[in-house]
């Protein structure tokens, strides 16, 4: 019986409604318990947090950490790393290179060491799931998961196209389960496989996909209502058609309008609230306000921002069509891996500029979405990491959101045109420690439906960060003082103290077996592997992993 | 028990890159007496198995424990002031994991057999991209398939059926029929005669006809004056450009004839560029015909955990990446390893005779299924299982797609990963020793 007491803390528990109140937290294998009563009760562990903040570990809803377009980044951008920061292997602890993309184990170390105890990646195709778990399992002390791409995915296309929604449930909890996946991912719906046929793409959500007889509007339908259907924990998490096109504001607004009260989640969604034209960047301006109206109305839809930060990263997506599209506005090398019957892929690398307007206005947006959305449990913080930045910059996001004084000192430093096309100037909105532990960690772990995380209740898991209560946000964020991963402290003074495995988080909801011949008849018609070989089994899961339970119809 | 049989479906054949896994074993005791679906190459792989001879593990020569052994290898690797650890390419993802392990814990050089094969072509990624895709986009899709410097009827016999030109897809419902299938060689291989087209390009021409290639596309002016030396005709070029930019769906499948001759990485660089330069006009993919079984797991495994693909150095306690500076062949070819630790891989039989003569001069472990040329020298050698045939885990296919081994029987040699797992524990062992002896 490990117990261990936070004693004296100033607690952010927002999901608990306690808001910087002084009380103690007590760990016990591995769970948050109640203030033991009797008196005899010793904890083997005593952390003194006097004067220190503390909130549950930070939960990235919205990464790209592990699986195949993560390395391959890896392995195109030796450049990326070979001036960076690296992490220096200790007795304890790996090695590794960061950059823009890090290595699987600084990945952990540093996720850990911002006080993030878990974290998702957000684009695998379930072909290479296998290959995401053995990055996972090498990516230490958080806990993990990932999202499957299923928004160009031939065998639900199929039964999109003929309403057989059955059998699309069906197929999506058959994948999910065969995958070890979390939740379903739509990628630029059917415009991924328009692009793989021939090149081209999806500019209306209300366009046919050629040969399969749908369009994104009935994918959206479909497989928003089918994650509601199998009881998932997470909504379906949806990346807009046209993302990063000006004037896509219009595809974002009717993918919500589509969703007809259904359940949501629109990520990154900065790069999806330009207005403009195409073709015309004279025109390019924010949209946010328009679309935070409909969030602030629609309690069912939530958002993560893809915020952009300047200088240099890594774009990778399941987008295919938007890397050919980012090659050619760039210029810079470009990489496209296609999955058979599944899935896209895109990776170039990117430079974001303060003095170019373009990107100093998708600074603005970013911005502008977390100052408009009113209620903070409808928003995540994200960079999408790393397309709009590294998530090693979510300490300055903090800063730029609890310090409006800092953002217009930023704000005068960048392009000028961006004061003309953003309302960010004239946002005053400061963001309270409440609100960030909100966006940081208790709204990702309820959009996520973890109810284990994000929170310090009695049965949360013992994940808390302890900050050093300063007024340089920055350092407080940056350096959280100590980092608790199941009640055992990880991180202390930015130094790994422990390496645990952390442990893959993943559904299995239930299916109709009697419908798994007609997914082999299909399988075997078109894959390159055994079907046997298809699916992933339990030791490749993370810390023996955890199953996240799915809701009953 | 003798001869029980037993017959093991959807198995994974890991002699190549195609990593077929519809091999259908039937195992009688430790004997594999059918390998139904397997290639030539692959039946030899199955049917000719023979577990190893001799002890599990030796010290110069001699019979010793697995536990003296590991202990020898463990003090060679951490007293040595620039140990390498190279091959991996043929043993499981698990076994390699611990491998990247090791060389990290004493900051030694990791690398792998890439380095000798498409390791010019994981440079020509770094310089340009690709536009690659899964094998079955192109089973499903490909209209156009070229084969450059390979030649699959002899080195990847079921690529052409199982994947590139005969299977039958969801767009190429005829299959064949309805692909176009080009060759381009220096030789007339005995691949030659399944192309539609065949273009037998003088030797250390491929990055001229490339670039030719590539200024066609872009619609520049070529004289037939430019091709002089290169063997071909403006005519065969014009004609294969304009079947690139027509197809639906090409791809340009590019073996170590490209790799591996004059030019190396800008030959690759080349053929990358040009398929990324067709996605102008349409779908275009090119991608390498690795040759063995798990050398693109060894590549995804030390890009995940390095950051970087092969040739990486860990002496300063953190990955620092330079082919050239840390592959392997230099290092020993210049005498600067003072240790070496060999796994699934014969560098004695096939590396330099500087590079050997260096090898044979330090103290090495190797690792592997049969006695080599380089087991033979080694300090310490380990006789291990053989995976896919013994050994579960993992591999991944020439395309990045991870399939599991489903072994036939037990070997009576330990794994790998198995050894890797004890020798790590010992290096961590005799670190934290050296460390308190410091202090």
């Amino acid at each position: 019986m490990a117990i261990t007491r936070i004693k004296g803390g100033k607690i952010y528990d927002p999901t608990n409604g306690i808001n910087g109140e002084v009380r103690d937290i007590w760990i016990k294998d591995g769970k948050i318990i109640a203030p033991p009563i009797e008196a005899d009760i010793l904890p083997e562990k005593v952390i003194d947090a006097t004067g220190r903040i503390i909130m549950p570990g930070g939960v990235d809803m919205h990464c790209h950490i592990a699986g195949p377009k993560v390395n391959l980044a890896r392995k195109m951008r030796p450049e990326d790393k070979r001036y960076a920061p690296h992490v220096s292997r200790t007795a304890l602890t790996r090695s590794g290179t960061i950059g823009s993309v890090p290595s699987t184990f600084a990945t952990g170390y540093l996720y850990a060491g911002l006080g993030y105890t878990t974290a998702f990646d957000a684009a695998v195709p379930p072909l290479s799931a296998r290959h995401a778990h053995e990055e996972l399992q090498d990516t230490p002390i958080i806990d993990k998961g990932f999202y499957l791409l299923m928004g160009n995915n031939h065998y639900a296309l199929e039964q999109i196209a003929k309403k057989d929604y059955e059998k699309l449930n069906s197929f999506t909890a058959w994948l999910l389960e065969s995958a070890k996946g979390y939740a379903i991912k739509l990628v630029n719906p059917g415009g991924v496989e328009v692009w793989k046929s021939g090149g081209a793409n999806i500019s209306e959500i209300d366009q046919d996909i050629g040969h399969f007889n749908c369009t994104p509007r009935q994918i959206i339908q479909g497989l928003s209502q089918t994650a509601m259907d199998i009881g998932l924990p997470h909504a379906v998490h949806i990346h807009c058609n046209n993302l990063g096109i000006p004037g896509n504001w219009r595809t974002t607004q009717a993918t919500m309008d589509a969703l007809e009260g259904r359940r949501a989640h629109l990520t990154h969604i900065q790069f999806h609230s330009y207005g403009g034209e195409p073709d015309d960047q004279g025109k390019f301006c924010s949209k946010v306000q328009e679309l935070a109206e409909f969030v602030n109305s629609h309690p069912e839809v939530t958002v993560d921002v893809g915020q952009v930060l300047f200088g240099e990263t890594t774009s990778m997506t399941g987008d295919g069509p938007l890397g050919y599209y980012l090659h050619k506005v760039t210029g810079k090398k470009w990489t496209s891996a296609d999955t058979e019957m599944e899935a896209g892929c895109g990776i170039v690398p990117m430079v974001y500029k303060e003095k170019s307007f373009v990107n100093a206005l998708q600074w603005a947006i970013g911005l502008e979405w977390y100052l408009l959305v009113k209620d903070p449990w409808q928003i995540a913080m994200s960079t999408d990491h790393p397309n709009g930045g590294s998530f090693l910059a979510y300490p300055e996001i903090i800063q730029l959101l609890m310090d409006r004084t800092y953002r217009q000192e930023i704000l005068k430093r960048v392009h000028p045109r961006v004061l003309e096309r953003s309302c960010l100037k004239d946002l005053d909105r400061e963001y309270t420690l409440n609100e960030i532990a909100i966006i940081t960690r208790a709204g990702p772990a309820r959009m996520l439906g973890l109810k284990n995380k994000g929170h310090l209740g009695i049965g949360a898991d013992g994940d808390v960060t302890i900050y050093n209560e300063s007024s340089n946000i920055l350092a407080m964020f940056e350096l959280p003082y100590m980092v608790i991963k199941y009640g055992k402290v990880v991180v202390e003074k930015s130094e790994i103290r422990l390496q645990v495995p952390g442990n893959t988080l993943h559904v299995s909801p239930s299916f109709d077996p009697g419908l798994v011949g007609g997914i082999r008849k299909w399988f075997e018609s078109y894959y390159t592997i055994q079907f046997e070989n298809y699916p992933v089994t339990d030791e490749y899961l993370s810390g023996g992993g955890t199953m996240i339970p799915c809701s009953k119809k | 028990m003798q001869n029980e049989l037993k017959v093991v479906s959807n198995a994974t054949c890991t002699f190549c890159g195609c990593v077929c896994d519809d091999i259908e074993l039937t195992v009688e005791g430790n004997h594999i007496t059918k390998a139904k679906n397997a290639c030539v190459l692959g039946k030899a792989w199955f049917l000719n198995h023979e577990a190893g001879e001799g002890p599990i593990a030796r010290i110069r020569g001699k019979e010793a424990t697995v536990e003296e052994a590991v202990e020898e290898a463990a003090r060679i690797l951490v007293d040595a002031k620039f140990p390498i650890i190279y091959g991996l390419s043929d043993t499981t993802c698990e076994a390699q994991r611990v491998t990247v392990a090791i060389a990290d814990w004493v900051g030694a050089s990791i690398d792998t057999t890439t380095s000798v094969c498409h390791g010019p072509s994981g440079m020509a990624f770094q310089g340009v991209g690709e536009i690659t895709c899964s094998l079955g986009e192109v089973r499903n899709r490909a209209d156009l398939v070229i084969f450059w410097g390979s030649n699959p009827a002899e080195s990847h016999p079921r690529h052409w059926g199982r994947y590139s030109t005969m299977p039958k897809g969801l767009f190429v419902p005829n299959g064949r029929k309805d692909r176009t299938v080009v060759l381009v060689d220096v030789r007339r291989t005995k691949s030659a005669p399944a192309a539609d087209i065949f273009l037998q390009i003088k030797p250390r021409k491929d990055f001229e006809v490339l670039w030719m290639l590539r200024a066609l596309v872009k619609g520049l002016t070529i004289n037939e004056a430019d091709l002089i030396d290169t063997g071909v005709t403006l005519e065969q070029l014009q004609n294969l450009v304009d079947r690139m930019k027509a197809c639906k769906f090409g791809v340009l499948f590019f073996g170590m004839g490209l790799s591996m001759t004059r030019g190396k990485h800008l030959n690759v660089e080349a053929a990358l560029a040009l398929a990324r330069d067709l996605n102008a006009f349409t779908r275009f993919y090119a991608n390498p015909m690795r040759g063995h079984g798990n050398v693109t797991g060894a590549d995804n495994v030390v890009s995940w955990q390095t950051g970087y693909p092969f040739g990486v150095n860990l002496g300063r306690g953190y990955p620092r990446f330079n082919p050239g500076e840390f592959t392997t062949t230099d290092t020993l070819a210049r005498k600067e390893a003072d240790a070496a630790m060999i796994i699934a891989s014969d560098p004695m039989g096939n590396f330099s005779q500087a590079a050997r003569e260096h090898l044979a001069s330090i103290p090495y472990i190797a690792l592997d299924t049969k006695e080599t040329s380089t087991t033979r020298a080694a300090a310490v050698a380990f006789t291990t299982a053989t995976y896919g045939i013994n050994v579960p885990g993992t591999v991944y296919r020439m395309d990045d797609v991870p399939i599991p081994l489903r072994p036939a029987f037990e070997s009576p040699y330990p794994s790998d990963e198995k050894i890797l797992r004890a020798l790590e524990k010992k290096v961590l062992h005799l670190l934290q020793a050296k460390l308190q002896a410091s202090n």
